[in-house]
């Protein structure tokens, strides 16, 4: 037993999950609250500390010291089991995102698995069971039917979102992330292909199904992460609040955890895959190769610089979640069956006979 | 590779671990109050519950369950195939573009056979 590896990767998710990931939800959460409120010309929480800014640390208080109930009518194991059930997957898909370079000469990676995109994959479905569970256990209508309709739908948007990513597996032949993000920190950004290899003919012309897939993406995740446009499990005005219905204090509280750190990962994945990960632009500060080792500042700044583009994304998504009306159901499944499912198959199609044609070895 | 790993089965100890804790933390610090039979009974905006928990659902949901499995095998089958994608093609094989082309192909025609029965429209 390797004791070396087992204390470095406990003290790298202690640091980079409960560290920095949950005060990132704690924040996400407040954020939330200050942007809604800023434009539908509110104030906001601005109370608990400057600026309210403390007011996560209150409602993280409140919800330990509410009443921990469990209904008579619900069925207890499975209703005690569903809550952790969605907040463990979503801690857990953040072990292959590489967030920095390297510290202290370590790399800035939980687990550097040749399997990245996968294993996100596969764990994040696994979130699936605990939302059926919270809506079956509950018995109860509305937390039963938010169940049903979150499940169908985050399974139909794993499909949208497995083939957008396919295209950019194949452009860079490759699954691990730490070596996909190295490979755009040297020959540019998927979407930003303008310094080193990318800055060519084929780059640049790449660069157009890596835009669909973008989009495609980015769409799936918010409806896998059950965000407005997409958030009909739990959309107020049918289903009171969904499958988390006749949950309460920190049973609750795991839901709403689970979910912002899904959202969490789901920006890191993409600023990850699409936006170059902890690299800077046009190739600033990037190590020739993972041998060398990185002084202490410029592993610092990588770290910074993956925060500041995850926590960019994130107020996309909230801005998106308060600018967007809510869909239908027959529209949202419409969405993802049709139009994404023959979307992302026609780009990897596109994507196949571009890098055919444009291929070093070609006419072409 | 295998080493890492490790850290996967650390940080599922960590993380649940974690979600046991506050549940737990919860359980023991939070306020006590008695129960009652209206508290007990299932939320329906204030109303007396009516029939049972769990109604029918529509059949849609399990078709599109049943769906999911199809074409999700048919991601995981791309993706060996996107991951050697560009080592062939830049060694000179166009071959290997056809067949795929030629799985895809197959697949999209059991799609659109499903779209053409209506296994995907919901307004009926």
């Amino acid at each position: 037993m390797d004791w070396h590896l087992l204390i470095a990767a406990g003290v790298k998710i202690v640091v980079f999950v409960f560290l920095l990931t949950l005060p990132l939800v704690a924040m996400a959460v407040w954020a939330e609250r200050r942007v809604s409120a800023a434009i539908q010309d509110r104030v906001g929480p601005n109370r608990v500390g400057p600026m309210g800014l403390l007011q996560p640390v209150a409602d993280g208080i409140k919800f330990l010291l509410k009443e921990d109930f469990t209904p008579a009518h619900v069925r207890k194991t499975f209703f005690w089991l569903a809550p952790t059930l969605v907040m463990v997957p979503a801690l857990l898909t953040s072990a292959v995102l590489p967030f920095g370079t390297k510290l202290f000469g370590e790399p800035m990676v939980i687990a550097d698995l040749d399997v990245g995109p996968l294993f996100i994959f596969a764990v994040a479905s696994l979130t699936v069971y605990g939302i059926v569970l919270a809506g079956w256990s509950s018995n109860s209508k509305y937390p039963f039917l938010g169940g049903i309709r979150s499940s169908s739908q985050m399974i139909s948007y794993e499909i949208s979102l497995g083939l957008s990513v396919v295209p950019l597996i194949m452009l860079y032949g490759d699954l691990n992330l730490g070596h996909i993000v190295r490979e755009q920190a040297h020959n540019g950004w998927t979407l930003l292909p303008l310094w080193g290899e990318g800055l060519s003919v084929r780059g640049l012309i790449l660069a157009i199904p890596m835009f669909i897939s973008f989009v495609v993406f980015t769409t799936a995740m918010f409806a896998e992460t059950n965000r407005l446009p997409f958030d009909l499990p739990e959309c107020e005005t049918e289903l009171v609040a969904g499958y988390h219905t006749e949950y309460s204090s920190m049973k609750f509280a795991l839901f709403f955890l689970g979910e912002y750190a899904a959202m969490i990962v789901g920006s890191g994945l993409c600023v990850t895959l699409f936006l170059g990960g902890w690299s800077l632009p046009f190739g600033w500060l990037t190590p020739a190769d993972t041998a060398v080792d990185v002084p202490f500042w410029q592993g610092l700044i990588h770290i910074g610089v993956f925060f500041a583009k995850v926590i960019a994304f994130i107020l996309f998504f909230i801005v998106i979640r308060w600018t967007l009306p809510r869909f239908r159901y027959d529209q949202l499944m419409k969405l993802g069956w049709i139009y994404f499912f023959e979307i992302a198959v026609l780009n990897i199609i596109l994507t196949a006979v571009l890098m055919w044609l444009l291929a070093p070895g070609s006419a072409a | 590779m295998t080493q890492d790993y490790i850290a996967v089965l650390v940080q599922i100890v960590l993380a649940g671990g974690f979600a046991v804790a506050t549940l737990i933390a919860s359980a023991l610090l939070g306020k006590r109050a008695l129960r009652n039979p209206m508290k007990d009974s299932a939320y329906e905006c204030g109303m007396l519950p009516v029939g049972e928990g769990q109604a029918r659902f529509s059949v849609k949901f399990y078709l599109v369950a049943m769906l999911f499995v199809l074409f999700d095998v048919e991601v995981v089958f791309l993706i060996p195939w996107a991951t050697v994608y560009r080592a062939q093609i830049e060694s000179g094989a166009g071959i290997f573009l056809f067949a795929m082309l030629g799985f895809v192909g197959i697949l999209f025609l059991a799609y659109l056979y499903a779209l053409k029965k209506g296994a995907l429209s919901w307004q009926r």
